[in-house]
């Protein structure tokens, strides 16, 4: 079985420092994938490459078999790959109708619509004429999330959905998921609580210094085995779950 | 008080073609961040061209006075059709965070084009015949007589500003606009295609501006070398204004043209002096301008 998305020693900068130094990573249909890593190990960059929004080479990220390692963003979007970026980064002069719809953008055909976003997150459709600015942070992230399902994804990429949300509201976000998931939507998610990452995934990859330093069956990995890789020192039993 | 009110409105009728002026500088500053210092050229190329349109047709069709009238939509279109072009082959490939690439460009622009007209037209005064519009004038009560003309401009000017801020308050258009305005990073990764919006939205300033080079040239007389005047007066409207809010540029224009008329209504030769006067003061006191809208 070919994965759906793939990478092969894919290596990106950040501006002008490199900060990928070859990725082998693959998600499969219907998969749940969780990247975890701390502060600077690549999580972001490797996000943005994947969606093109930071250059790579053809050959390193592959869609279905296809090569599309630097494609432009609008391009890669349409083929079905959406980001919730980090620090959501909603349109401020767009209301939150309208940036949902900026999402439909793309113009893929599918199940997700305004209709179903707001039937997935009623608190949006409450407030679907109100600015993007003026909601809390936890609904501002059901927007992005939004933004992302209205192009019609076949994989959802989450970078740091619970980045500064209070852990009720993370809860809140995070039961979402098992919805939007349930027709079969892959998804890999970027994520800094190594628990949480663990809970919600069936994979998991651990990032260090733009390499893979670790990955495997999210069930099967030791606190252990996280932490040596999380850290790349072998005695740090005590930050494991920490939110670094 | 007659005076006053006399001076006031004149301004504000001065005020309808300034903004006509500043409406596509500020359309492109608020969709792309660049500053279009060929503005004012361009506003006199659009001029020009219906000077060279108007003389033509005379040749070729001396009895038809309509035809001119029938034809400007098609010089509007003819407009959008080369703005796009412009965006498309030239202004696309030096936007960029750095402003400076874009600026010189267009000053580059400003220049070649002020010189083509000189060549061309010479560097007479000229102006587009419009058939008595421009001398007629309508009474209003209190004694106050107001040209048809002007009144016209300042009316083509309010409706314009209203449909542009319209079309990017309501349209997937303006949506689009907005968008890529806010957080171009995000837009192309929401699969907007960043480089053909440009293009449309310069392809509309170039509506707007060839629309104010026509109707400068049936006011008064325009020559090749004037774009640089044209130019500062729609910067001190749009920041006047604020960047990026049409409403804005029509008030900043608006006060300029009357602060301006005011300034004549004591000397002459103060009137152009009054309006960078009132400009600078209002810099100092309100740097980000009357109603700003665009961030950065």
């Amino acid at each position: 079985m070919t994965a759906l998305l793939q990478t092969h020693a894919l290596t990106a900068f950040y501006g002008d420092a490199q900060a990928l130094f070859g990725i082998d990573f693959e998600v499969h249909q219907g998969e749940m994938v969780a990247i975890i890593g701390a502060n600077g190990a690549g999580k972001s960059t490797f996000m943005k490459a994947l969606t093109g929004l930071v250059s790579t080479q053809r050959q390193q990220i592959s869609w279905k078999g296809q090569a599309i390692g630097g494609l432009a963003p609008s391009d890669i979007v349409k083929r079905g790959i959406a980001l919730v970026p980090e620090g959501r980064r909603l349109f401020p002069s767009l209301n939150v109708e309208e940036n949902l719809l900026m999402g439909a953008s793309a113009g893929r055909k599918g199940e997700w619509n305004l209709q179903r976003v707001f039937e997935l997150f009623p608190i949006l459709k409450e407030k679907r004429l109100q600015p993007s600015t003026s909601l809390s942070g936890g609904q501002q992230q059901m927007v992005a999330i939004g933004r992302a399902l209205m192009s019609n994804p076949a994989v959802l990429l989450c970078d740091e959905l619970s980045l500064g949300l209070a852990p009720i509201v993370i809860k809140e976000i995070y039961a979402a998921m098992p919805l939007i998931c349930a027709q079969g939507m892959t998804a890999v998610i970027v994520e800094q609580d190594v628990s949480k990452a663990k809970e919600v995934s069936s994979r998991l990859y651990c990032f260090q210094e733009g390499q893979v330093s670790l990955h495997g069956t999210s069930s099967s990995l030791t606190q252990e085995q996280i932490s040596k890789a999380y850290f790349g020192m072998p005695d740090a039993h005590a930050a494991v779950g920490g939110d670094a | 008080m007659d005076m006053l009110l006399q001076t006031v409105l004149q301004g504000a009728l001065l005020g309808g073609l300034y903004c006509l002026f500043a409406l596509g500088l500020s359309l492109m500053y608020g969709v792309m961040r660049l500053t279009n210092t060929a503005q004012g050229d361009f506003i006199l190329l659009g001029s020009f061209t219906a000077i060279a349109v108007i003389a033509g047709l005379k040749i070729l069709a001396p009895e038809n006075m309509w035809l001119p009238l029938l034809l400007s939509p098609l010089l509007l279109i003819v407009a959008f059709g080369f703005g796009y072009v412009l965006q498309r082959q030239v202004l696309n490939k030096v936007l960029g965070k750095d402003p400076l690439p874009s600026l010189v460009v267009t000053f580059g622009l400003s220049i070649v084009i002020q010189n083509l007209l000189l060549e061309v037209f010479s560097a007479d005064p000229r102006s587009i015949e419009s058939a008595g519009l421009n001398t007629a004038s309508l009474q209003i009560p209190g004694g106050i007589t107001l040209g048809v003309l002007p009144v016209l401009i300042l009316f083509l000017a309010i409706t314009t500003t209203f449909g542009l801020q319209w079309m990017f308050n309501h349209t997937a258009l303006g949506r689009g606009f907005r968008a890529v305005s806010d957080d171009l990073e995000i837009a192309q990764l929401m699969g907007l295609n960043a480089k053909r919006l440009y293009a449309y939205a310069t392809g509309i300033a170039f509506m707007l501006i060839t629309m104010a080079g026509v109707l400068q040239g049936m006011r008064t007389t325009v020559s090749p070398s004037d774009g640089p005047m044209l130019l500062l007066f729609a910067f001190e409207a749009v920041i006047i204004g604020g960047m990026g809010s049409f409403w804005g540029t029509l008030a900043g224009a608006l006060l300029l043209g009357m602060t301006q008329q005011i300034g004549f209504r004591f000397d002459p030769g103060w009137g152009i002096w009054f309006g960078h006067i009132v400009f600078l003061l209002l810099l100092l006191v309100r740097p980000q301008g009357l109603f700003p809208k665009t961030v950065g």
